[in-house]
């Protein structure tokens, strides 16, 4: 068995409300010092038997189907080792 | 980069620029250089190619917009007219209404949820510019057929993105339209209304006046989004060829929008702007040189101190960015201090930008160096105007002679029972609250009456209950079959939806959607609606009071159908005395309200047969008048129990929607051949149910406004009969009605 990491990230360029949202709520909470964040998606795929170049060719297009919105989204897939 | 100045361009002065790659045409360069009296700067050469294009400048449709201020009717209700943010009308009581309907077609294909979001975050910006507090939208859409894949693909984000970014702004979501036909396939048209209300005295104009004055930027910060949005966007169709051309999607924060409409609303409450514009197409370009043009003259903006999300901006980035919830107000510097406190205390960002000046010159500075240095008039108000050639169509004449006698119409009574359920269950037809249950229709508690009613009304007053009625209409194929006729049938629908409802109609907006105004034949359907849209409101008596013009909605070389959505805004001195469309009560009487002719032509029974052509009925605008005369008068002596339009699929579509509401049959009985009693859709038409109490004094009222009236039957049961044909349980209606939509979209997001 093997597993799957795939990472969604808004565009560097794009506006991320809710990471903004988060940006400012942390000094409200004491947490000084932080700039920037971010909010992405995280998924876990996890197939039958071996991470083959073509499986992870099959699960970066699946990402490009569904997982991720490429017209503001960009992604990574990487196999867990 | 090195940094193009205004002294760079005296030294370099035959720099090659790419002007042609940001749309402007030799001739406008040609312009600009001789404006200048030197080349532009590149930040020049933005903001120009960004205000000539035709989103901005109007350029191909101004010469037959002015038709709209030539032939306005006198009236006292405008308050302010065409050329501001948004037209202005007096309601009574001392308050102000303010409404328009604006396009957000091309991003919303390229991304549905977030184009169709941000299109409702400019138009309520819009609205609140005005100094109007939002109260309610509404959002007419048209897209491709409803069982295409692309379709699946749009229409569930464009409606997730209206209700995520409505709902968020806790404004209330009271109608619009819903429309399929294959010419918007690769081109949906994304059209959102908003209305807002306020007090007379607390009007806004966009002008930056006295010198001295302090210019504001405050709300979100500037990032890359949309640059180029609106030059190239909105102005060139999409070809899959040319992926490059697509610019950062912009993405819209609603909360950040909320906090800014309360911010704004606290800040007017104390007087403390003399301008305000909103950032919304071609971002800080148009809102500088607009506020510049209007005011004074001059103004002074150093571009560093915008603040920004995305550091690595060039000036021609900032100048031409469409980042979201931005407003630019002109304050006073005794004043300036308060304002900047009540943005603390909203937490919005506000930054003093710049200055009003009596220079006549809008000048912009970056890094100590001047970039910026026009007449602003010549980017904002003096752009280019063209007399775009324009020609009927080859083939109109041959349109309007196909007449839909080749479909085979429907004889026995079991025909028509199979043609009402397959015209109720058409995508176009068909139940919409799959669509409107994801938007929240009653925040605020002040909608009286929603989708699918004839117009959504909220009340403006708690105390008196006076309210506004809006309704958006057009049958595009009736536009694209005589373009003049159909744009008058389409105010004719709106007018009488709201005076439907008991309201009187007050004034029109417009979203005016064509092909690409470089085609002749577009043009002429553009001619056509503009003139029969304001031959018709100088008939009915309805100021204009603004309106948008969106072009090129085309794929390949295929035109939409013509699609001037046309808005009604009426007044209703108590909401408590509205006329809704439901059938509620047993026993009742059923009137039909005018004549019926055979009008097949562009009906929604030629469509479903794949049929379009002939000529479309004509509007009777004296009848139509008379007719909303005697809707409103006996709405407001409350003898209706209920009314309802006939629009597309005729008398049995109108009359099963009043049954479906609260599932109260009818029986009824029609003259002449039953099929044309049926479906006909000749316009100046409406259903009515009187008690037997006030039956008398009804049928007195409507022969005194001279409308003819037809006894059609009575209320009851569970079934719709239609005596001496068939009938048609409201349970097997029902199915057949709300069936469609979650069958074509559910599981879709």
């Amino acid at each position: 068995m093997a597993r799957f990491i795939v990472e969604v990230m808004l565009k560097p360029e794009i506006l991320d409300p809710q990471g903004a949202a988060i940006a400012a709520a942390l000094p409200r909470l004491g947490f000084a010092g932080l700039t920037s964040v971010r909010q992405g998606k995280r998924f876990e795929i996890e197939i039958e038997g071996p991470a083959t170049a073509e499986k992870i060719a099959e699960i970066e297009s699946a990402a490009e189907l569904l997982l991720a919105n490429l017209v503001i989204e960009n992604f990574v897939v990487r196999v867990d080792e | 980069m090195t940094l193009d100045t205004v002294k760079s361009a005296l030294i370099d002065a035959n720099q090659v620029q790419p002007y042609r790659e940001l749309g402007l045409r030799d001739d406008e360069y040609a312009r600009i250089k001789s404006i200048l009296g030197r080349r532009p700067t590149s930040s020049e050469l933005a903001m120009y190619s960004v205000m000539w294009s035709e989103h901005c400048s109007y350029k191909s449709s101004k010469v037959h917009l002015r038709q709209f201020g030539e032939k306005q009717p006198k009236t006292d209700a405008l308050l302010v007219g065409i050329g501001e943010n948004a037209g202005v009308v007096d309601v009574g009581e001392g308050y102000a209404v303010t409404f328009k309907i604006e396009s957000h077609n091309h991003p919303s294909f390229v991304e549905p949820y977030q184009g169709a979001a941000t299109g409702v975050g400019g138009i309520v910006r819009d609205i609140l510019t005005m100094g109007a507090r939002p109260i309610a939208i509404m959002d007419p859409l048209r897209f491709g057929p409803a069982d295409a894949s692309d379709t699946k693909r749009v229409l569930p984000g464009v409606v997730a993105g209206i209700g995520g970014y409505g709902n968020c702004l806790g404004l209330p979501n009271i109608g619009g339209e819903v429309v399929f036909d294959e010419t918007y396939s690769g081109n949906p048209l994304i059209n959102a209304l908003c209305v807002g209300v306020m007090r007379h005295e607390d009007i806004k104009l966009a002008k930056a006046s006295g010198v001295g004055n302090l210019v504001v930027l405050f709300g979100a910060k500037t990032g890359g989004d949309g640059i180029g949005g609106v030059s190239v966007l909105a102005s060139e169709s999409f070809d899959s060829a040319k992926p490059s051309k697509r610019p950062s999607v912009q993405v819209g924060d609603p909360f950040a929008e909320k906090v800014l409409i309360e911010c704004c609303l606290e800040i007017f409450a104390e007087d403390l702007v003399i301008g305000i514009q909103d950032l919304g197409g071609a971002g800080l370009s148009c809102a500088t040189s607009e506020l510049a043009s209007a005011g004074t003259g001059g103004m002074h903006v150093v571009l560093d101190r915008v603040p920004l999300r995305d550091p690595s901006l060039a000036p021609e980035e900032i100048l031409m960015s469409e980042s979201q919830e931005r407003m630019c107000a002109i304050v006073e510097p005794e004043k300036i201090s308060r304002f900047l406190e009540l943005c603390t205390r909203w937490d919005v960002t506000a930054t003093v930008i710049g200055e009003v000046n009596d220079s006549a010159r809008l000048t912009i500075e970056w890094e100590n160096e001047i970039i910026v240095d026009v007449p602003p008039r010549t980017v904002a108000h003096e752009g280019p105007v063209y007399e775009r050639p324009f020609a009927e169509p080859a083939g109109q004449k041959r349109l309007q002679a196909n007449l839909p006698n080749s479909i085979a119409r429907p004889r026995s009574p079991e025909e028509l029972r199979m043609t009402l359920l397959d015209l109720i269950s058409c995508p176009n037809l068909a139940d919409k609250s799959w669509v409107t249950n994801q938007y929240d229709k009653y925040v605020q508690g002040n909608t009286v009456l929603a989708q699918p009613e004839d117009s959504g009304i909220v009340r403006i007053d708690e105390k008196t209950g006076l309210g506004v009625a809006i309704s958006t209409d057009v049958n595009a194929r009736w536009c694209l079959l005589d373009p003049y006729e159909g744009t008058r049938l389409a105010l004719a629908e709106a007018y009488r939806n709201v005076a439907t409802t008991g309201a009187r109609p007050l004034a029109v907006t417009n979203c005016l959607n064509f092909g690409s105004p470089e085609d002749p034949a577009v043009m002429w359907q553009f001619e056509r609606a503009v003139t029969g849209l304001a031959d018709a409101c100088l008939e009915l008596g309805l100021p204009v009071t603004g309106g948008n013009v969106s072009f090129y909605n085309q794929t390949g070389d295929v035109a939409i159908l013509p699609t001037p959505v046309v808005g009604v805004l009426g007044v209703i001195d108590d909401v408590a005395k509205r006329t809704a469309m439901a059938i509620s009560t047993e026993g009742d009487e059923l009137y039909l309200l005018g004549e019926t002719r055979e009008d097949f032509a562009g009906s929604e029974w030629a469509h479903i047969h794949g049929h379009l052509g002939g000529m479309p009925p004509r509007a009777d605008l004296d009848h139509e008048r008379r007719l909303a005369n005697l809707l409103i008068e006996a709405s407001t002596s409350q003898i209706l129990s209920a009314a309802h339009d006939l629009s597309d699929g005729g008398l049995a579509i109108a009359v099963a929607e009043m049954s479906l509401r609260k599932r109260v049959g009818a029986r009824i009985t029609i003259d002449g051949d039953p099929f044309v009693a049926l479906f006909s859709e000749t316009p100046g038409r409406v259903v009515v149910v009187v008690s037997q109490w006030h039956r008398n004094e009804f049928l007195a009222l409507a022969a005194s406004h001279r409308i003819v009236t037809h006894h059609l039957g009575v209320t009851g049961g569970s079934a719709l009969v239609v005596a001496d044909n068939f009938e048609i349980q409201l349970s097997e209606l029902a199915d057949a009605h709300q069936g469609t939509f979650p069958r074509l979209f559910a599981g879709t997001r």
